[in-house]
């Protein structure tokens, strides 16, 4: 069925069987149910006013039928959802444990290995993985339409999904509980890397930031930041506004804040901005930019902010 | 009608009397009937403004006409505008008033100050829904916590006009149960009532029992909000998931108070235009009454990815599915009343099979939705966007147009145009079909409800879906403007143009005052088309 998505886990297969099995029946139903009112409709239209009709009120064997034949069917419906659910909520003892933080607009990954990704996960093909997820502020929900699983994301209480990725590839990941004025770009990727280069990412070799300060100048990491902590869902580098103002020239000019102020976007300015994006609020623009407090290090912002000095 | 005496002030029809008071003061079950219609159409039409701009802003990736959040503030009005202004109050109010006391042989409700009290509140409730306008609330019409307590906008307002709202049902819940009870004409047994009637009865019994929970869920909401107490805030030692099931307890329910009085309405429609006689009678009036008390346990099937148990999931999963048997048993029924019939297929005759074609298509994939392992992908997604359109206006809507056009006669007293009619219905049933269809493709691959905006891979579908929009706005401008036209323009209607059996049409239409003249005794059920018994003129 191409209406659903490609299967890139393990359990998608499942799900779309489950999806196939009641979509067979229902077609059935549907066939069954349209053929019998588009045919009694031609055929027994109204020929004059002095048609007669029968009089039947009833009959007890059809009524039995259609309740029994109904009654079993959603039963075996049941059942069989019931059973992939409890593969889809069980996850193995050797899954590869990660925390995921949702908060207002961002997903935030910690990995066994003391690394921190945004809106990016990284994950080994065919090796479980366990997502202990909780949220810092209203409800999210993690969403991987490949994978075919679902789950909410709550403040004060942990809740876990699991799935083992089948395919190499870059996979979408949506927030699907309403979250706020920037819940539609509460976007993500799930990466699936061979094992060999889920190896190498785990080691750290292929972020070139790791290899040591001297390789990589600070614009360029403000540019690797651009893409990698998700600044690009709202901001862009060639003047066009989307969710946030663009940083084409912003660096030095004057910016015109909600209560009509102008203040001159200085390092110190951009570097509010970042941490605490609700002070000084841009005219034109909703308060949707999420905080980076203890996500961007001082050395990383130190890095964006050269970053946006080179956008003219 | 001949015996029309214009002296007597019993037989003066009830639109005779001019000038606002004499509406908003009436205590006539028919002028409240009326008042609810147009106040509740109002609001379909304001709701339904709101969709338009809501599919506008969708028809293509990026910003279209709004930007995200007053995107958001669209789709919250068109949510609890178009449930708790219009659909809830619905058939229900508007009908269900005009019709129970004429169809049952009474001259008005039990408690008729009780009704326009009803209403007074309704009109209350609209007005601080208007207000909360000012700044109006961005949370869906669900109300979720913990946004709902977060969010700068004005969720208090909404949630006490909506509170309001709750009392003006439950009052009228309470009145129905009463009239079935205690008017019906000497001779009308349970079993001769019209199915109608029997639908109404089982709403009201889920007016009276589930909106008392709404209203004290929205007492907490606003007590956490306005005094900061944590009964939904885990920091402040409240449960996360509380809120939703406090909240879908009452709006699981609320689906059948807003679904079964159609279902009420087919079942009059189809017997009189097939002239046959309602198949599986008391299966149909029991099924009403079955489905009402099992939709107060299927609740939690919204809830299957919130973090409640697997446990509470797989019970009310199945709990879930036994819903379904009572209402395929009802579909068949109505199909089954077709056969060897004499069909004509008139405007309310069309809606009716609408109804049975689309609310299947609704039933059915509510069927994906109650299956555990297909929920958890669909959920949340413009899958249950499309089911519940399909349901709510597939289902609720195709009946409420079935009943617009057929008791728009006894109503106003006067025909619409018939084949303008036959257009709109045609624009809106093809319109509406291009407009959710896709939708439930969109979900099925991913794209997840509420967005403002959305990746490329969903522009085909999302722009099918809103010219699909502007086919199904169309149909109904062309109906509203049909049925306007014709208060003024249209034929005299004669008492029954359908020739129903059922009471509300042996009297003059419209009806007089105190509808009947002398209490009729009834001696038959309402259904009496066919050989058997030929006594339709
Ligand atoms: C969810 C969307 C979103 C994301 C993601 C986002 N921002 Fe923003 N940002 C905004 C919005 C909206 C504004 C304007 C309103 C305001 O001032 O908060 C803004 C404003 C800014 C400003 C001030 C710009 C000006 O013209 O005055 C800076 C600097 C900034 N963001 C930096 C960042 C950085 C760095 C990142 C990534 C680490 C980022 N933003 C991620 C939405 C976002
Ligand atoms: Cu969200
Ligand atoms: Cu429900």
């Amino acid at each position: 069925m191409n209406w659903l998505p490609e299967e890139a886990s393990n359990l998608a297969r499942n799900v779309d069987t489950v999806i196939w099995f009641v979509t067979i029946i229902s077609l059935v139903f549907f066939f069954l149910i349209t053929v019998v009112l588009v045919f009694f409709a031609i055929k027994y239209r109204r020929k004059s006013g002095e048609d007669e009709t029968p009089y039947i009120t009833g009959n007890h064997f059809l009524e039995t039928l259609w309740t029994i034949v109904p009654s079993i069917l959603v039963l075996v419906i049941f059942a069989y959802g019931f059973i992939v659910f409890k593969q889809m909520r069980t996850p193995p003892q050797e899954a590869l444990e990660i925390n995921v933080i949702g908060k207002q607009w961002l997903w935030q990954f910690q990995y066994d290995n003391g690394k921190t990704t945004i809106n990016e996960l990284y994950v080994q093909q065919n090796r479980p993985v366990k997502l202990i997820m909780r949220s810092e502020d209203v409800i999210h929900s993690f969403f991987v339409p490949a994978f075919r699983v679902k789950q909410d994301l709550l403040s004060g209480m942990y809740t876990y999904l699991w799935f083992t990725p089948t395919k190499v590839g870059v996979f979408d990941l949506y927030c699907a509980e309403y979250c706020g004025a920037a819940h539609s770009k509460m976007l993500g990727k799930v990466i699936v890397m061979s094992p060999e280069a889920y190896e190498r990412w785990r080691k750290g070799e292929e972020r070139e930031e790791q290899k040591g300060v001297a390789s990589i100048s600070p614009v360029q990491l403000g540019e690797q930041l651009y893409q990698q902590r998700g600044c690009n869902a709202c901001h862009t580098i060639d003047g066009t506004p989307s969710v946030g103002p663009s940083w084409k020239g912003l660096f030095g000019h004057e910016v015109t804040l909600q209560d009509g102020t102008k203040v001159t976007a200085d390092e110190n300015y951009i570097r509010e901005s970042i941490l605490e994006p609700q002070a000084k609020l841009v005219k034109g623009y909703q308060p949707v930019m999420p905080s980076f407090k203890g996500i961007l290090t001082d050395e990383e912002i130190s890095a964006i902010i050269a970053y946006i000095k080179t956008l003219k | 009608m001949a015996n029309h005496t214009v002296a007597e002030t019993i037989h003066v029809p009830y639109l005779e009397e001019k000038g606002i008071l004499s509406w908003i003061l009436s205590t006539d079950h028919k002028r409240i009937g009326i008042m609810y219609l147009v106040s509740i159409s109002t609001f379909f039409v304001l709701a339904g403004i709101a969709a338009l701009l809501v599919r506008l802003e969708l028809l293509s990736p990026g910003k279209t006409i709004v930007d995200a959040h007053t995107y958001n503030v669209l789709f919250t009005f068109h949510g609890s505008a178009m449930v708790f202004l219009f659909i809830v109050p619905g058939i229900a109010a508007s009908f269900g008033n005009f019709l129970i006391p004429l169809m049952i042989g009474a001259r008005d409700v039990a408690f008729p100050r009780l009704n326009l009290l009803s209403y007074w509140l309704y009109l209350l409730g609209t007005v601080i829904i208007l207000f909360s306008l000012l700044k109006p609330a961005d949370t869906g019409w669900t109300f979720y916590t913990p946004y709902s307590i977060q969010t700068g906008t004005d969720v208090i307002l909404l949630t006490f006009g909506v509170f309001i709202l709750g009392f003006s049902s439950i009052l009228t819940g309470l009145n129905f149960i009463v009239t079935v009870h205690k008017l019906r004409a000497p001779g009308m047994t349970w079993h001769r009532l019209p199915l109608f009637i029997w639908s109404s009865y089982a709403t009201a019994i889920l007016q009276l029992l589930a909106t008392p929970v709404l209203g004290i869920t929205l007492l907490l909401l606003i007590a956490e909000r306005v005094f900061g107490i944590g009964f939904f805030d885990p920091a402040k030692g409240g449960d996360p998931i509380l809120f939703q099931n406090f909240f879908w307890f009452y709006s699981h329910p609320a689906v059948y108070i807003m679904i079964i009085p159609a279902m009420g309405v087919i079942s009059e429609v189809i017997p009189v235009f097939a002239r046959k006689p309602i198949f599986g009678y008391k299966a149909i009036a029991y099924s009403s009454l079955a489905i009402a008390l099992i939709s107060f346990l299927v609740w939690a099937h919204h809830m299957f990815v919130s973090g409640m148990s697997e446990v509470a999931a797989t019970v009310f999963s199945f709990l879930t599915f036994l819903v379904a048997i009572p209402t395929a048993i009802k579909v068949f029924n109505w199909l089954a009343t077709l056969y060897k019939g004499s069909i004509e297929l008139r405007t309310p005759m069309l809606y009716a099979l609408s109804f049975i074609f689309l609310f299947t298509i609704g039933g059915l994939t509510g069927v994906f939705l109650g299956t555990l392992a297909a929920d958890v992908h669909l959920h949340d997604t413009y899958f249950v966007v499309a089911h519940m359109h399909y349901v709510m206006i597939g289902g609720t809507v195709m009946g409420f147009f079935a009943a617009l056009h057929f008791w728009y006669p006894k109503m106003f007293g006067k025909m619409y145009n018939e084949a303008v009619a036959k257009v709109a219905w045609f624009l809106v049933f093809v319109g509406f079909n291009v407009t959710f269809f896709p939708q439930f493709i969109l979900g099925m691959e991913g794209m997840p409800r509420r967005y403002a905006d959305y990746p490329p891979q969903f522009h085909t579908l999302h722009e099918i879906s809103t010219i699909g929009s502007w086919i199904l706005g169309l149909g109904i401008l062309i109906m509203a403007l049909n049925l306007l036209r014709s208060l003024t323009n249209g034929e005299k209607a004669p008492d029954n143009p359908f020739n129903s059996l059922s009471l509300e049409w042996q009297i003059p239409s419209p009806p007089p005052h105190e509808n009947f003249e002398k209490i009729p005794h009834v001696t038959d059920w309402t259904y009496g088309y066919g050989k058997k018994n030929n006594q339709e003129g």
